[in-house]
């Protein structure tokens, strides 16, 4: 068992393009699952989308939500807000999504815990690249 | 306000924000993304769709399921800040059958607190807190008046404060980054928010 990743983009594309290349370099181990566009297909953010990929993802260690902005990050936190008790254990990771998410799926694969996961994926937003 | 109030309120809004989608859609191309109207319109619909098919029984629930549909629905960031900002008053309501003007200036208290939880703006930044903080404190200030009299004291100050954010530098969402360029257009959030105003105005001067 290892934490789920989803990854929210207003972007169904870009969703999907992110998850795709943090389950190449994480291997198979770690769920990253997409959360991208609205239901009918257009750019925007959708909360049932978004519950959908978290129950996907998790397999009982705990999912972390990487956004990209505006909407996916305020959907993610209504979201987050109206989760019961009880149900997985979900946290929102303040990262820039594409890096935050590889750090984040690849910590994951290693056995981490949520919260190792959390904080390696937000390591990436003060990582220099020059 | 008792529930069928409650739901004519919602319904006004509907049509407000229906009749004035296109203003609003064009407010927002000229700072966001241009799909403001289009996306409260579709939120709206759905919300007095699901208002049509389980008919809540209370002013609270009214507003809850308004709410959940508003973000299930609207797509932009407008779904998650009004649909948090209806379920909070809405649950301030509780299960009050018939709220006082006292009780549903609570219920917008709590609509602003949760609206300004969540997207962490603050009045002066060219959005939707614009219009309703100051609708919020109008309405509070002329409560003991009663419903109808609070109500249209708030949807005036709801209007200036959204013609008020005219000449603010935006400084949350895709505004923020025109800087400079953001100065001189109101608000779209802020106008759909004097329209909710306007409509609970209009519904309890008919009631």
């Amino acid at each position: 068992m290892t934490v789920g990743i989803v990854l929210v983009s207003h972007s169904a594309n870009l969703a999907e393009a992110a998850a795709e290349l943090a389950r190449e370099l994480a291997g198979p181990a770690t769920a990253v699952l997409a959360a991208g566009g609205t239901e009918d297909g257009r750019f925007g953010t959708s909360i049932d989308k978004i519950e959908s990929a978290v129950a996907g993802a998790d397999s009982g260690d705990g999912v972390a939500i990487l956004m990209d902005v505006g909407s996916a990050v305020l959907t993610s936190k209504a979201l987050l807000a109206e989760l019961d008790d009880g149900g997985p254990e979900v946290r929102l990771v303040d990262a820039p999504l594409v890096e935050g998410a590889i750090a984040a799926a690849v910590t994951s694969s290693t056995g981490q815990d949520l919260a190792a996961v959390v904080a390696a994926a937000e390591q990436a937003r003060g990582m220099r690249k020059l | 306000m008792n529930v069928e109030l409650c739901l004519a309120w919602m319904l006004r809004f509907s049509e407000l924000v229906d009749a004035e989608a296109d203003r609003l859609t064009a407010l927002d191309a000229a700072i966001g993304d241009g799909d403001h109207g289009v996306n409260m319109r579709r939120g709206m619909q759905a919300a007095v769709a699901a208002l049509g098919e389980s008919p809540p029984e209370t002013p609270g629930s009214v507003l809850v399921a308004t709410g959940r549909a508003l973000v299930s629905k609207t797509g932009g960031a407008a779904g998650p800040l009004y649909g948090t900002g209806f379920r909070r008053a809405g649950k301030a309501l509780t299960d009050t059958e018939l709220a006082s003007a006292a009780e549903v200036g609570a219920a917008l208290v709590a609509m602003l607190a949760g609206i300004q939880d969540l997207g962490q703006a603050a009045e002066g930044d060219k959005t939707m807190v614009d219009a309703l903080a100051p609708a919020v404190s109008a309405f509070e200030a002329s409560a003991g008046e009663g419903l109808a009299a609070a109500a249209e004291a708030a949807a005036k100050a709801a209007a200036e404060g959204a013609v008020a954010t005219v000449p603010l530098q935006a400084r949350k969402g895709r505004a923020s980054y025109l800087g400079e360029r953001s100065i001189g257009h109101e608000d779209p959030g802020a106008a759909s928010t004097a329209l909710l105003l306007r409509a609970l105005a209009e519904v309890t001067t008919e009631s």
